[in-house]
């Protein structure tokens, strides 16, 4: 699976679209790893343990795109952009969404 | 008294460990940018107009969330009964989306351009009842397309 967020594919060409797919997530960290992150906010800096919890939600709405990309029959997802929302503290809300496309190299 | 006292020294500690921790930060970033320097990423238009052979096309993405501190927070509560610039949050924004740029590029080191380079940043720490007073925590994420030249 081919993903891009411009409006081709470079060095392909595009045979059918499928309209747009999407995969949202909701993830959380358990309360030992929000409770060091509480004490790490009042010293500043990086909170390391929701930099992984926000890696681990982007990587999870994308293979959910990805899935129903797959599912329609597109080999290739253009456009693709994400949207992010904090739904409670300590909370991540990833939303990608894309148009599925078919696409094939270009000959010569 | 000893409430006062205590949220005093929480005040002082805070105020090294922040701005010693911010200065290393934008030193690292300083460092990290000058070794990309020429490694283009652009954000204008949604096209790739060029008549290179494409090798190779790779969506990537750099993801950070960075926090305030309790001094910063405590000050700018000043500063937005004043109004005003706030500085502080300005520096937080600026080192947050410098980072989650820099991650991009760096899991891009062979792609020769990136090409529509979008931030998409929020706010992970919200209270229900609107009461102002936490400290803010920023994540965002950079995402862009990587295109690699055929030699």
């Amino acid at each position: 699976m081919i993903l891009t967020n411009i409006e081709s594919v470079p060095g392909m060409k595009i045979t059918g679209h499928f309209g747009m797919v999407s995969g949202s997530t909701v993830r959380a960290k358990n309360f030992v790893k929000d409770f060091g992150a509480g004490l790490k906010n009042m010293v500043g800096g990086e909170l390391k343990s929701y930099t992984e919890l926000l890696e681990e939600a982007r990587k999870e709405a994308i293979n959910r795109m990805i899935q129903q990309a797959e599912k329609v029959g597109g080999n290739a997802i253009i456009n693709v952009r994400f949207a992010t929302s904090a739904i409670t503290s300590g909370a991540a809300e990833v939303y990608a969404y894309g148009t599925a496309v078919k696409v094939q190299p270009i000959e010569g | 008294m000893g409430d006062l006292l205590l949220i005093l020294l929480i005040l002082i500690i805070t105020y090294f460990t922040g701005s010693i921790l911010e200065k290393n930060h934008f030193k690292k970033i300083k460092a990290r940018e000058i070794a990309l320097v020429k490694k283009p990423v652009v954000s204008f238009g949604k096209k790739l107009t060029t008549n290179k052979k494409i090798k190779k096309v790779e969506f990537v993405t750099g993801e950070v969330v960075i926090s305030g501190d309790y001094f910063k927070n405590f000050v700018s509560a000043f500063r937005n009964f004043f109004g005003g610039r706030m500085v502080s949050f300005e520096s937080l924004m600026d080192r947050a989306r410098r980072e989650a740029l820099l991650r991009m590029r760096e899991k891009a080191k062979t792609a020769d351009i990136i090409v529509n380079a979008r931030l998409e940043s929020t706010m992970l720490n919200i209270c229900e009842d609107n009461s102002n007073n936490l400290i803010p925590q920023v994540a965002v994420i950079a995402y862009g397309t990587a295109v690699t030249y055929e030699r």
